[in-house]
């Protein structure tokens, strides 16, 4: 386990945590991105500011860690476009179907105490691991 | 104001993932890898994210609705689906198998826009274009839910 970061990870997932919760006492929503993102381009949509407005903190983040001197690297992406497009057109699409992705059903729902986030969670970590098995040990490997 | 918490809010979960090292799709993988235990290169990071966030919220959630409304805004809206279906257990696992492909889910992807990054932009492109193909799918359908199942029923 020479990758295994336990403090970055325990304080980053508190703060996680933390923003959630401000959410919820502040504005009374749940903080799951893909609901957040998919409300800015639903058709006749009314509540967009508060919409946009957690998403532009979201990119600020690393920006504000740049202009204090942090290195924020470009993420390591698949070398292949139509990986790339498919993953973001499963990630999109899935999510709405599903009704959220890790942080509406991973944290907030399962934080909630909610069955049906806890069961669409055990769901997308399974496929999500036996993907990267296929991926990497089987096609890959 | 509404907006201007909300910012806050978007900020303090940036940093989060950032800090935790969640908006590398590598170090993603590297928990989603389960085989990596056989090798000792698994990495249960994200575990410890999860459980960390679930701590704070868990508790904080029942602390933040013991008042009768939120701060800036007129009710708390909490989702209120109980019942796993057929979308619940699809969606999951399509999106679980975009998850693994990339390494990234919606929120590193949106953020990792700082970057300016050409395969993440085209990433959450094709995702946001995901997004909308189902959001239209469900407005065309004959018994179309009121607008607040297209902004998200869970989250």
């Amino acid at each position: 386990m020479a990758n295994f970061t336990p403090l970055s990870a325990a304080i980053g997932g508190a703060l996680i945590g933390l923003a959630a919760v401000m959410l919820m006492l502040l504005a009374g929503r749940v903080a799951g991105i893909s609901g957040i993102t998919a409300g800015i381009f639903g058709i006749g949509a009314i509540d967009r500011g508060w919409r946009i407005a957690f998403v532009a903190g979201l990119i600020l983040a690393p920006v504000a860690a740049m202009l204090a001197g942090y290195q924020v690297p470009p993420p390591e992406m698949p070398a292949s476009w139509l990986l790339v497009i498919a993953g973001g057109l499963l990630v999109g699409f899935g999510a709405r179907l599903g009704g959220g992705c890790t942080s509406g059903h991973g944290v907030c729902g399962v934080a909630r105490l909610s069955k049906r986030s806890l069961t669409a969670t055990v769901i997308f970590v399974g496929t999500a691991m036996i993907t990267v098995a296929l991926m990497r040990h089987v096609i890959g490997g | 104001m509404l907006a201007l918490a909300s910012l806050v809010c978007g900020f303090i979960f940036g940093l989060g993932l950032l800090i935790s090292g969640m908006t590398r799709p590598t170090k993603v993988l590297g928990f989603l890898d389960i085989l990596g235990v056989r090798t000792g290169t698994w990495d249960p990071s994200l575990a410890v994210v999860m459980a960390a966030a679930l701590a704070v919220s868990g508790i904080g959630y029942v602390l933040a609705q013991r008042r009768p409304q939120p701060v800036f805004a007129p009710k708390f809206d909490i989702p209120t689906k109980t019942a796993i279906d057929t979308p619940l257990v699809a969606g999951s696992a399509l999106f679980g198998i975009g998850w693994g492909l990339v390494g990234l889910c919606p929120g590193p992807a949106l953020e990792n826009l700082a970057t300016l990054s050409p395969p993440i932009i085209v990433f959450c492109v094709a995702m946001a274009a995901g997004m909308i193909a189902h959001d239209m799918g469900y407005a065309k359908r004959p018994a179309a839910p009121p607008s607040g199942a297209l902004a998200g029923a869970d989250g």
